[in-house]
């Protein structure tokens, strides 16, 4: 077994809550070391508390058993996820469902100002004439938006 | 128990009980983005207090769940700021106001700790926390010449700086505009934290060691 085979596997996971995009596509695979039948997985968690981070780990295992090995998932729990680690490929992804992919990653926190502000794309339209409604939304990571040019609501991820 | 331990589960403490209390807007919160912001902000603060209660966990043989709920109220290491039965308005968003701004002075300082396991998970709390204080600071600003506001902050002023440690409350004071003054300290429970704990661990008590 290959660490390339193990990250093609997982490449086939999908998201619990959003199924377009890959775990490996969200970026919450940071490593993987393979030593034989033996392979260690760095899993490094999205929002702390999402229900979906339990279902990802079994899948990951259970991905690695069906290649004949043994999984071992370490759950990475310092800062290093990132909605900038979402790749290109994933947002394109999200754009195509509907869910507005995240704004880089700024150097310092977000403030209400840049979520009120008319940086934000509609995934529907493309217009950029877009408001807040909700910092909150169905998940923790995201948020709710409101499109003046088409008129429909649509979710933004946040940028953590 | 080591003075880590103690902080990891007074830190937990209070994330837990404060999740606790916003999940008790949902479904009946004035309006619906708040319904859908209170329980996400609850679910948030729950998913912390997990994390802190397995680095917890690992140091005391124990496991996340038994810390949060085999313990008796007695044990608990909250702030009372936390344990209040807030369901006035006014009152809840001065105490997630003032909370988040403590939590605030408190992540700052443990993000720069030489334990470098609480300074990465203080540093991925506090991205989290960002959102929350945004919604924090949304509410204070619409409500800050509402004269139930004002006097909700006032009233709980003396349990948010119990929130910190003595040395972390002028820089806390500075941030709200207010001056130190005797706090309500960690310790003694308010009788609220009994009744919580009452309902918030039925479930587990009524099945001893049922997993699901």
């Amino acid at each position: 077994m290959t660490a390339e085979a193990v990250w093609a596997a997982l490449d086939e996971i999908p998201d619990p809550e959003i199924p377009v995009i890959s775990l490996v596509d969200l970026g919450v695979v940071r490593d993987v070391a393979v030593d034989g039948e033996h392979v260690r997985i760095e899993f490094t968690p999205t929002f702390l508390g999402c229900p979906a981070l339990e279902v990802m780990r079994r899948a990951m295992e259970e991905k690695v058993e069906a290649l004949g090995g043994e999984a071992e998932v370490t759950v990475i729990k310092d800062d290093s996820w990132s909605t900038d680690r979402i790749s290109p490929a994933g947002r394109e992804k999200l754009r195509e469902a509907g869910f507005a992919p995240p704004a880089p990653r700024a150097a310092g926190a977000t403030t209400l100002v840049q979520l009120q502000s008319k940086a934000f794309r509609c995934p529907y339209c493309g217009s950029t004439e877009t408001r807040l409604e909700n910092i909150f939304g169905p998940t923790p990571c995201r948020s709710i938006r409101w499109c003046e040019s088409c008129r429909q609501p649509f979710e933004q991820f946040k940028t953590i | 128990m080591s003075e880590r331990a103690q902080q990891l589960l007074a830190l937990a403490d209070d994330e837990l009980i404060l999740g606790w209390r916003d999940s008790e807007w949902t479904g009946i919160a004035p309006t619906l983005e708040e319904d859908v912001a209170f329980s996400s902000i609850a679910q948030n603060e729950i998913g912390h207090a997990r994390a802190l209660y397995e680095l917890a966990a690992a140091e005391l043989d124990s496991d996340a769940d038994a810390l949060a709920f085999d313990r008796q109220p007695g044990e608990y290491r909250c702030a009372p700021l936390v344990e209040l039965h807030l369901m006035d308005w006014a009152h809840t968003i001065a105490r997630r106001y003032l909370y988040e701004e403590a939590d605030r002075v408190r992540l700052d300082a443990l993000k720069k700790s030489d334990d470098s396991e609480l300074a990465g998970l203080a540093a991925k709390i506090d991205r989290e926390e960002t959102y929350h204080r945004l919604h924090a600071e949304m509410w204070a600003g619409r409500l800050r010449d509402e004269p139930r506001f004002r006097e909700a902050v006032d009233e709980l002023w003396p349990y948010a700086l119990g929130v910190l440690e003595p040395e972390q409350r002028p820089e806390l004071a500075r941030r709200v505009g207010l001056t130190v003054v005797d706090a309500r300290e960690r310790g003694e429970h308010t009788p609220a934290l009994a009744e919580l704990w009452d309902e918030m661990t039925e479930v587990r008590r009524s099945a001893p060691g049922a997993t699901w």
